[in-house]
């Protein structure tokens, strides 16, 4: 969902698994400006708002979200990054990884609007993951959660406050998330193909491999 | 990876791992919450036969900090006690099924040799005089850390080579990483065989410390010398090996003015005055403190990949 | 005893040439040979595909009794012994209290007798307590009923020049023989546990160099020289040690040397496992002398095969290896183990094989019963071997008290089918007699 290795092309026309695009650069845009001013809608203003993005790509838009929730205030908005790698509950189930930076503003969280932002929620077990690791970082006021895409199939009692697309799926699909400045494309896209992610795959229901 | 033992177990991919692993450790130092869920509920056995307060407790605090369970067992002295054979002292640990042993022992190999003895995972914390996996990563952190890449780098690897683990595991690794290593030594203190050694593992041999300082090489790895070592008759007396091999003062200087960039490592513990003067060990460019600092997240590292992964197959 | 017919057989004359046909056994003797003409009373043993040597002699072997009975003993190792084709064996004197002692060396020689499966020649100690500094009982030792001939502190090298000189004339006086471990204590240093090269460097583990073997061999054989007495050097193992034997021969000095299987076969880059199984004294050596071994067996250099077999206790080889006792099992595949190495495919004929594991260590040892051509009127002391034979070495089918054998898992083509001391069978396919 968030690893840079899902390795399925997005354009494969007529090739299995070709990808069909849900949100096109455009759409990716207008989603995160919504998202921008949900945000200070609830928060009342940018006061107290620290971004957290969860790597990969989560960071890219947690970048992004914070500038445009810096013009929309006029103010400087922290952002930082939140590796959940050392508090996944699956790590027994794959080779182990190098974990990708955790970069918190020298300000801290304690007392923080923590805005976790991720490119994809499914099973909501990364969620549970980042709650578990930024507790240990401080104690925030409180957590938001915005995602891109909420692709359903939730394990835990997880929601997102934000949401970009809502994009019912089945297993049997992926959820191709492609950012330019992280992805080696032009420009931004959301696409599904028929295909299981490798990576950070949830748990199926009862009967399913893995 | 189920086992570290040796520094040759780990290619260039597996050491690029656990260092940038134990970079991201380290920032854990740093938090108020030392502490890492990864390896909770599994068990960390430190079976140290060789005194080390040190190292031992650079593996323990790196343990507990990943929220395992760390257990710290004294070996009995070795071929001394009869009775329960080393593999019968391993076995009833592994019986308990602790998922891995750090083991420290006196003799080369008794890490190699528990590991064919136990199903639990086997880390080499020091055996006798063949390897010291873990202080070459550490090692190696610590250097890049100060003078980035270690690929080209030169380094100076000095002192008692036949009698040190630190070595000959860091010989591997900064090869593995692309340095260019040259070991000093006199040829009492170089171990047997070095020279086909060395042309197989391409490592430059010398016993001209100040060539090789007025060169001006990116770090020089002082290594500890023992006492023992002047009455077992490898060398004549402290102060013939401090004028011709010690880091003194005088040599100080001529490394920094070839080269200000230029680090100094000591695994320790440090014999002042003998390998290593007070001005050198105290210098800027002293690495000797970063090299304690980083081997507890290097340790974490080496543990959780070893332990947080799915089972390899034995 | 019952007599016996060994039909169908091959055998080699004293000049090597081969022989086909029976040969009849009574009384413990060899009475025909050839065509047998009178085969009343005599079981047959179907030799067809056999081949027939003289019973295999071993100058160097460890009972470990008394004192080691949790390794081994006379009677399990008579067993190992008969089961690898020996009818006799020298019996070395590091047991616990040491062989130094006309009494000691009878009481090894009874417990041999009463086992009766291969006679077991107690070896005398060179020195009391193998301390290396005075003379044992060597004269008494001799005169005794174990009639001891071949004395050697091995373990221990007799380090000091001037006991080694008195010891050699000593035995002089009744053509006794020194078997020296050749091992200088001072170049070889106390904890040395392998061969000194660059594996031992990069292992970590302290070795000891071929000059610390050569070094008292060239010692010896000037010795030797000068008593007029014999030397023999125990499991040779370095090129350079040999070299100095066959110079030493080439000028007359009344030499021999011996080599084990293990030197033969395996050499160090076993090391790398650190497996206390692989860990000897002399230690396993690399290409280049293991190739001069074999040089010398077939030039003549080295004069006999012998095991050094040295059965452990599981609890003194489960140990780190520089802690892990020093030894290796021997009787029973040493025969396969120069075999299918030399024989087999190699320049070794199976007449010379008789040579170096029977004729030349009986004479060495003076065993005048054993090692003796094949023919009528002759003791028989004999093994049949099958050359064609395959077999899996198992470690657990061993008939030694100990398991320290690095030989398990090996396929090795030759194995002893019967093995006959003075005309009774005393092992049959790999079991010994009751």
């Amino acid at each position: 969902m968030n690893r840079a290795d899902d390795t399925l092309p997005t354009d494969r026309p007529g090739g299995a698994g070709a990808a069909r695009t849900v949100m096109a650069a455009p759409d990716v845009a207008r989603a995160l400006r919504r998202i921008a001013h949900e945000v200070v809608e609830h928060n009342k203003g940018a006061e107290d708002l620290l971004v957290l993005g969860i790597p990969t790509r989560g960071v890219e838009l947690a970048r992004r979200l914070a500038a445009l929730l810096g013009d929309l205030e006029g103010v400087e908005v922290p952002v930082g990054e939140l590796d959940i790698t050392m508090f996944r509950d699956d790590l027994r189930h794959q080779p182990t990884r190098a974990p990708l930076p955790t970069r918190i503003p020298t300000e801290g969280v304690d007392d923080k609007v923590v805005v976790l932002v991720d490119d994809v929620l499914y099973s909501g077990r990364t969620i549970r993951a980042a709650l578990d690791a930024l507790s240990d970082l401080g104690r925030p006021r409180a957590v938001r959660l915005a995602v891109l895409v909420d692709r359903g199939h939730r394990e835990l009692p997880i929601r997102a406050d934000h949401v970009g697309k809502n994009l019912p799926t089945s297993h049997s699909e992926r959820v191709m998330v492609r950012l330019d400045g992280v992805d080696e494309v032009p420009e931004d896209s959301v696409s599904i193909a028929v295909g299981e992610t490798r990576a950070g795959r949830p748990s199926t229901p009862a009967g399913g491999t893995r | 990876m189920r086992h570290l033992l040796s520094s040759a177990d780990l290619t260039r991919d597996d050491v690029r791992l656990l260092l940038s692993t134990a970079a991201e450790m380290h920032e854990v130092q740093r938090r108020d919450v030392k502490k890492l869920p990864t390896l909770r509920g599994r068990t960390v056995i430190n079976l140290f036969f060789e005194d080390s307060t040190r190292t031992r407790s650079s593996f323990e605090i790196a343990g507990k900090w990943m929220s395992a369970d760390t257990i710290n067992i004294t070996g009995k002295g070795s071929s001394a006690s009869k009775g329960e054979s080393l593999r019968d002292t391993v076995m009833t640990i592994d019986a308990m099924a602790v998922d891995c042993v750090v083991i420290r022992h006196m003799a080369s190999g008794a890490a190699h040799q528990v590991s064919q003895w136990v199903d639990a995972s086997v880390v080499n914390a020091g055996d006798g005089t063949h390897e010291h996996p873990t202080q070459a990563l550490l090692d190696a952190y610590t250097m890049e850390q100060r003078i980035g890449s270690l690929d080209g780098a030169r380094v100076a690897i000095v002192g008692d080579l036949t009698h040190s683990r630190v070595f000959r595991s860091n010989a591997i690794t900064l090869r593995t990483l692309g340095a260019d290593v040259t070991l000093v030594a006199p040829p009492t203190l170089m171990p047997s065989g070095i020279g086909p050694w060395a042309e197989a593992d391409g490592l430059t041999l010398t016993d001209d410390l100040d060539e090789v300082l007025a060169g001006g090489p990116d770090a020089v790895m002082m290594l500890r010398v023992q006492r023992e070592r002047m009455s077992g008759g490898f060398f004549p007396t402290a102060r013939e090996y401090t004028v011709g091999f010690g880091l003194t003062r005088d040599r100080l200087r001529t490394l920094t003015e070839a080269n200000p960039e230029a680090v100094i490592c000591h695994p320790g513990p440090m014999n002042r005055g003998l390998e290593i003067s007070a001005d050198a060990a105290d210098a800027a460019q002293s690495l000797v403190l970063d090299q304690v600092s980083a081997g507890v997240a290097v340790r974490m590292a080496v543990l959780y990949h070893l332990l947080a992964g799915e089972e390899v197959a034995a | 005893m019952s007599d016996l017919l060994l039909t169908g057989a091959t055998w080699f004359d004293e000049d090597g040439s081969e022989r086909r046909g029976d040969l009849a056994v009574r009384e413990g003797y060899v009475t025909e040979a050839g065509s047998v003409e009178d085969s009343y009373g005599l079981t047959t043993v179907d030799a067809d595909g056999l081949v027939v040597l003289p019973g295999f002699v071993d100058l160097h072997t460890h009972l470990r009794q008394p004192g080691r009975e949790d390794a081994e003993t006379i009677s399990s190792g008579s067993r190992a012994a008969a089961v690898g084709g020996y009818t006799a064996v020298l019996a070395m004197a590091n047991t616990d209290p040491t062989t130094d002692t006309a009494e000691a060396a009878e009481h090894v020689h009874a417990l041999g007798k009463a086992c009766g499966l291969v006679d077991v020649q107690p070896v005398g100690a060179v020195t009391k307590g193998l301390g290396g500094a005075e003379l044992a009982e060597l004269g008494l030792m001799h005169r005794s009923r174990a009639r001891v001939r071949v004395f050697s502190d091995d373990g221990r090298c007799v380090a000091d020049g001037r006991v080694m000189r008195r010891a050699l004339e000593y035995v002089r006086a009744f053509d006794g023989v020194v078997s020296q471990h050749s091992q200088d204590p001072a170049l070889a240093g106390p904890s040395a546990c392998c061969h000194e090269g660059e594996l031992s460097g990069r292992l970590g583990l302290p070795g000891w160099p071929p000059v610390a073997e050569a070094s008292i061999i060239a010692r010896d054989v000037m010795l030797a020289e000068h008593t007029g007495a014999r030397v023999h050097v125990a499991h040779v193992t370095t090129a350079e040690g040999l070299d100095v034997v066959r110079w030493a021969k080439a000028r007359g000095t009344r030499v021999t040397c011996e080599v084990t299987p293990h030197h033969l076969a395996l050499g160090t880059e076993l090391l790398g496992g650190y497996d206390p199984v692989f860990k000897v004294n002399p230690p396993l050596r690399p290409d280049e002398d293991r190739d001069a071994l074999r040089e010398g067996l077939l030039d003549g250099t080295v004069d006999a095969v012998a095991t050094d077999h040295a059965p452990h206790a599981r609890h003194d080889k489960e140990h780190a290896f520089v802690d892990a006792a020093f030894g290796m099992l021997g009787l029973e595949t040493a025969f396969s183990v120069v075999h299918d190495l030399l024989v087999a495919g190699g320049p070794l004929t199976l007449a010379d094989l008789g040579r170096v594991m029977s004729r030349s260590p009986a004479r060495i040892a003076g065993l005048e019963g054993h090692g003796r051509p094949i023919g009528p009127g002759e003791p028989a002391n004999l093994v049949l071997v099958d050359p064609a034979a395959r077999i899996t070495v198992d470690r657990d089918a061993s008939h030694s008290l100990a398991r320290n054998n690095p030989w398990h898992g090996r396929a090795l083509t030759g194995a002893v089918h019967t093995t006959i001391l003075r005309g009774r069978v005393t092992a049959r396919e790999g079991e010994p007699a009751a």
